[in-house]
């Protein structure tokens, strides 16, 4: 109880109006006053707190004749709603330089981050790349993915797809032999065909199929060359497919993973296990070519070995390597930087 | 195979541009590897004689040569080679020449001595590939004369063919011709030879036998008499050049000669040393052996055809190599001329095995054309005749089998069916006929007779290439099957897909190492030694195959640390191959071991790292139950490894840190973490199912339970059982503490878990909470020597 609030005696509304009047005026003063939030919450407690002078005089109320308690009512009303506002709009204004010091001292400069101790995000090998990509583009025109080991059978990689023993055919691929089983029956595979034979005996037509996959062959390594690469291959076994599907699907390929501005062309080849069989080139938007890869239509006999009716199943494949692929698109000049591992070199892919 | 235009000229009246008609032999299927223009840019290229030759003051590997050429005054040049000498005639590019590859010949200074022009080489002068010398001109030429003129070099057109093994036809000049009038609708003409014939004399002596013949088709022997071994004719020596045979005498160049011409191989004896005269054409005798041209011994087999003399004695490997008793030489005067048909591919074998290519095996493997030989006959007379040649009358002629050539139905509507055309009968006949396949009508079909020179061909679709090829691949249509098939990667496809989605994500790059190794790597790397040898490795660094991707991957390793590049996570998915068990080695149809692996490789961080990238895998994998069982690893770090088990006992993987003795030898001197997972196996495991559990929207309590255990209780165990304790109340269960030391037991350790509970349809009061904690307690205190810690 402060010593300026009577305390006893009949109330008497000119007093009460002019003490409201005195505590608002001073209620000002100590709100104003307030440096902190906390500080503030003290104040509110004391001068609108239940025990409060204007709470005491609201106890007071009670005394007074009903006019005159109805008119110092609104007095004391009005003077706690003046000081409510004066609270709120000192709370702002300290919670708002309470902020902008919390800021100031948590600033930070971002262009000075140090790097991560382990790189935040990894690189997937630019064949893998480009091999997930071209997979993608045949998914897109309904094709699935089929897949079979390196370590193949002479038969599923020559025999099967028409090369006869000691074809010269055979010349053109050259082969690694491993020490398993009776010499020369099983090898690394040359190329990613023999899993046509692994398609195509495994059920019946139709095959809309592409095969990614790793191949080997005895190059000894340089620029252009390497003894372990990568080929993918498409085939395409239905009832009525004819050599123009052959080259308006090589064309949608193209044109789907290259870009609209490039081109592909056929020429006369050999393959046993296509016929007729064609070269595969691309023409790139400057007018050069690119010798991509081989194709054709499947050879009766491989059909035939697969169990196939070739008079009433027919179809195409066509197939490249993806490694020259992905180096040509970055620049890469020698096929042998792919397979060093250095990983200034992965990780600019 | 190499043309001159001029030389396919002699058969069908080729025309136009170089460049044009090279394009056309590609679309034919005979790519032009290289298009040589030849006789452009001698220009100012004159004979020059040789003065004489002095050292150069100040530079030993030129030296001053003087020349005249033709004014009479000596003039210098300096030169590298130092094949020539006084009186020689040589080519002289002068002053202002513009060489064939475009450099420009001016005076300058060498080394402080003037020189006034070049002495040019073979292949400076674009006539061949010999660069050892200057071309030392034939002597007789005018000094001072233009060498086009002095030569009589004319301008001509070098095509290099690519010819592939179904085009025996195109390993002829005669051949490559006839393709390319049958395209150009030239008429192609194959002369006749004019010879005169002398009556048979010798040649009624000459018996032919073939005792072979599945391997011998056709052996045909003819006499020439006269004949004075000397040089050949010019022409005959520059075209031989220019196609890359190097010109000997006038028989061997005629030999050659022909055999470019015609495609067929063709072996002249000296009819002196062949006893009989005659030839017997039969299978090698096992451990029979010949020395062939080269001087070399050759050790036979039963595989291979030789042709002997009527005496049994060996006299060549046919169709491969003739042998050294029966060359002729410069005191030849009577030729026994062989031309025959042998089957292709017992000639692939031979040569193959003896590792002997030839011009003439590389014909006869493709296979020559039986019908040839008449002609190839006169030919040959008629090309040795200036050298004194005269063909006996008559030939001795024997037939062996050869390839059936009954006409082969080639139906229209299948060709267009396959190629997607719509030509009609007789428009397929007139594609056919210039080239030989000989159409007759059969109805809406044609009956395809095959000629001689196709050996490649046999079938109805092998007259389907060739009348698309006649036709042309890019007039035919482009269009795409409709597609009604749903395109889609596998369920393993996607895996594999997101597991490497998630390896890059975690900051690991993919490596792809050589997937061989070199002997020994398996043991240094404490791998067992059950790799798969490479019959013929290119080396031997690279001769087995991997049983794990831990060498590459450390080996990877080694190679940048030596480049100075430490901290390196790297990861590989790729197949590794094992020889495997006993019961199934030896059977060709079973192929090895072949599995699809993971194999990730944390340089400069430790077995736990490597432990989280293998929780990281199982969950982005939905791998069910697979314990980590702590022991040893061959290739691991012994103390520091796990091996990765699926129900049953199955291995499928490993995990820990790679063997600090194996990084030491590797000069790599950080931890490298490891984790080696085999996919297929991994793959073969019920794999998670994942069944929504509903989340709670009710406040969960955390419990904390520590307690001290003994080790060698895995901590995988123990947390195994409180998740069987905790039931379906388990929100999440997380090791947040391992502590060994003061306060702790010896052979004990502390190890503490915070688990998360809820309910999904109520707040759990303190007593259930409490419920469960006892349980948990309980269960982990009666299931392992473990107390809970106060």
């Amino acid at each position: 109880m402060t010593s300026d609030a009577p305390s006893s005696g009949p109330p008497n509304g000119g007093d009460l109006s002019r003490e409201i009047r005195r505590l608002e005026d001073d209620a000002r003063v100590r709100v104003e006053a307030a440096a902190t939030l906390d500080e503030l919450r003290g104040v509110e407690t004391e001068v609108l707190g239940r025990r409060s002078p204007l709470g005491l005089i609201r106890q007071r109320l009670g005394g007074l004749d009903p006019d005159e308690r109805r008119t110092v009512g609104k007095e004391l009303n009005a003077a706690r709603q003046a000081i409510e506002a004066l609270l709120t709009e000192r709370r702002t204004v300290l919670e708002g330089a309470q902020r902008a010091e919390r800021l100031l001292a948590e600033r930070m400069d971002l262009t000075e981050v140090l790097p991560d101790v382990h790189p935040r995000a990894g690189h997937l090998h630019l064949v893998t790349q480009a091999i997930q990509e071209l997979e993608d583009v045949f998914v897109g025109m309904g094709y699935t993915v089929a897949e079979g080991p390196e370590v193949e059978s002479d038969w599923h990689n020559f025999g099967a797809l028409n090369f006869p023993e000691h074809h010269p055919a055979r010349d053109m691929y050259d082969t690694f032999y491993v020490e398993y089983g009776p010499p020369g029956s099983t090898l690394l595979r040359t190329h990613t065909s023999p899993v046509q034979i692994r398609v195509m005996t495994a059920g019946p037509p139709p095959y809309y199929c592409v095969v990614p996959g790793r191949c080997f062959r005895t190059d000894t390594p340089d620029a252009t060359h390497m003894p372990v690469f990568h080929q993918l291959e498409a085939l395409v076994v239905d009832r009525d497919i004819t050599f123009a599907d052959l080259a308006g699907t090589i064309d949608a390929f193209t044109k789907a993973y290259f870009g609209g501005d490039f081109a592909s062309r056929l020429r006369p080849s050999y393959f046993p296990f296509t016929e007729p069989s064609a070269e595969l080139d691309i023409r790139r938007p400057d007018g050069t070519w690119l010798e991509l890869g081989g194709s054709g239509m499947v050879h009766p006999n491989v059909l035939r070995n697969c169990g196939v009716d070739p008079e009433e199943w027919q179809g195409f494949a066509f197939g490249f390597g993806v490694d020259r692929l992905a180096a040509a698109r970055y620049g890469v000049a020698d096929l042998r930087d792919l397979f060093t591992n250095d990983i200034r070199f992965l990780s600019q892919f | 195979m190499k043309v001159l235009l001029s030389w396919l000229r002699d058969f069908a009246p080729i025309d136009g541009d170089p460049v044009a008609l090279g394009e056309q032999l590609s679309d034919l299927g005979m790519p032009v590897e290289q298009l040589d223009r030849l006789g452009e840019g001698l220009d100012g290229i004159v004979v020059a004689r040789v003065l004489a030759t002095r050292p150069h003051p100040d530079a030993d590997r030129v030296h001053l040569v003087d020349v005249d050429a033709g004014g009479g005054e000596a003039l210098q040049i300096v030169c590298g080679a130092f094949n020539m000498g006084p009186g020689d005639l040589v080519p002289l590019a002068t002053v202002g020449t513009v060489m064939p590859d475009g450099l420009e010949i001016g005076r300058q200074k060498m080394r402080g001595e003037w020189s006034n022009g070049m002495l040019c080489s073979p292949r400076e002068l674009g006539l061949g590939d010999d660069h050892r010398g200057i071309l030392i001109l034939p002597p007789g030429l005018t000094t001072g004369a233009p060498l086009t003129e002095a030569l009589g070099i004319e301008r001509d057109v070098l095509y290099d063919l690519e010819v592939n093994p179904n085009r025996p036809d195109a390993m002829s000049v005669a051949g490559v011709a006839r393709d390319l009038a049958a395209r150009l609708g030239l008429p192609f003409t194959l002369p006749e030879p004019a010879v005169e014939e002398l009556p048979a004399e010798r040649l009624g002596d000459v018996s032919v036998e073939i005792l072979d013949p599945d391997l011998c088709g056709r052996f045909t022997a003819r006499v020439l008499r006269g004949v004075t071994v000397g040089e050949s004719d010019p022409l005959i020596s520059r075209r031989l050049t220019l196609l890359g045979m190097r010109p000997i005498n006038s028989l061997v160049d005629v030999s050659n000669y022909v055999m470019l011409e015609l495609g067929q191989p063709n072996h002249p004896y000296d009819l002196a040393k062949v006893a009989g005269p005659g030839f017997r054409v039969r299978r090698a005798r096992p451990g029979e052996t010949i020395v062939t041209l080269d001087e070399i011994e050759r050790q036979l087999s039963e595989d291979d055809l030789l042709v002997c003399d009527a005496k049994d004695a060996p006299v060549g490997i046919a169709g491969v190599m003739g042998g050294a008793d029966t060359e002729i030489d410069a005191s030849t005067t009577d030729v026994l001329l062989e031309m025959a048909w042998f089957l292709p591919i017992a000639v692939a074998r031979t040569s193959r095995r003896l590792r002997l290519r030839s011009e003439a095996s590389a014909r006869f493997e493709k296979g020559t054309d039986p019908e040839v030989i008449e002609l190839a006959h006169a030919r040959f007379a008629e090309l040795l005749a200036s050298a004194g040649a005269r063909l006996e009358a008559g030939i001795a002629d024997e037939r062996g089998e050869l390839p059936e050539r009954r006409p082969v139905r080639v139906r229209t509507s299948r060709l267009n069916r396959l190629l997607g055309t719509e030509l009609d009968r007789d428009w397929i006949a007139d594609l056919l006929a210039p080239i030989g396949f000989t159409p007759t009508p059969a109805g809406d079909d044609l009956d395809v007779t095959i000629p001689s020179w196709r050996y490649d061909s046999s079938t109805e679709i092998d007259v389907v290439e060739e009348a698309a090829r006649m036709y042309g691949y890019e007039r035919i249509g482009r269009t795409v099957p409709p597609t009604v098939h749903i395109g889609r990667l596998t369920g393993r496809q996607q895996q594999r897909r997101r597991l490497r989605s998630l390896l890059v994500g975690r900051g690991l790059s993919e490596a792809m190492p050589m997937p061989f190794l070199a002997p020994g790597d398996l043991e240094r790397f404490g791998l067992p030694a059950n790799g798969i040898e490479i019959a013929n490795p290119l080396v031997a660094e690279e001769s087995i195959l991997r049983t794990s991707l831990l060498p590459g991957l450390v080996k990877a390793l080694a190679t940048n640390t030596a480049r100075r590049n430490t901290g390196v996570g790297l990861w590989e998915i790729g197949q590794v191959v094992r020889r495997p068990s006993e019961a199934t080695n030896g059977d060709a149809n079973v192929l090895p071991d072949e599995r699809e692996a993971l194999g990730v490789a944390l340089g400069g961080r430790d077995a736990a790292d490597a432990v989280r990238e293998w929780r990281a895998v199982a969950e982005v994998l939905d791998v069910a139950s697979v314990d980590i069982i702590n022991g040893a690893v061959p290739g691991l770090h012994p103390t520091r490894s796990a091996r990765l088990v699926g129900p049953g006992g199955s291995e499928v993987g490993a995990v820990g840190e790679v063997d600090p003795n194996v990084l030491g030898d590797h000069g790599i001197d950080e931890r490298v973490g490891w984790l080696e997972v085999d996919l297929d196996a991994l793959a073969r495991l019920p794999s998670l199912e994942r069944i929504y559990r509903p989340v709670s929207a009710y406040p969960s309590s955390d419990i904390d339970l520590a307690f001290e255990i003994e080790d060698g209780v895995p901590a995988t165990a123990v947390e195994a059982t409180l998740r069987d304790a905790a039931g379906e109340r388990l929100a999440a269960l997380r090791l947040f503490d391992v502590y060994r030391g003061a306060g702790i037991a010896e052979g004990r350790r502390s190890l503490a878990w915070s688990l998360r509970l809820d309910a999904p349809d109520h707040t759990l009061t303190d007593a259930e909470v409490a419920e469960l904690r006892r349980r948990c307690i309980e269960a982990v205190e009666s299931a392992y020597p473990a107390t809970l810690r106060g």
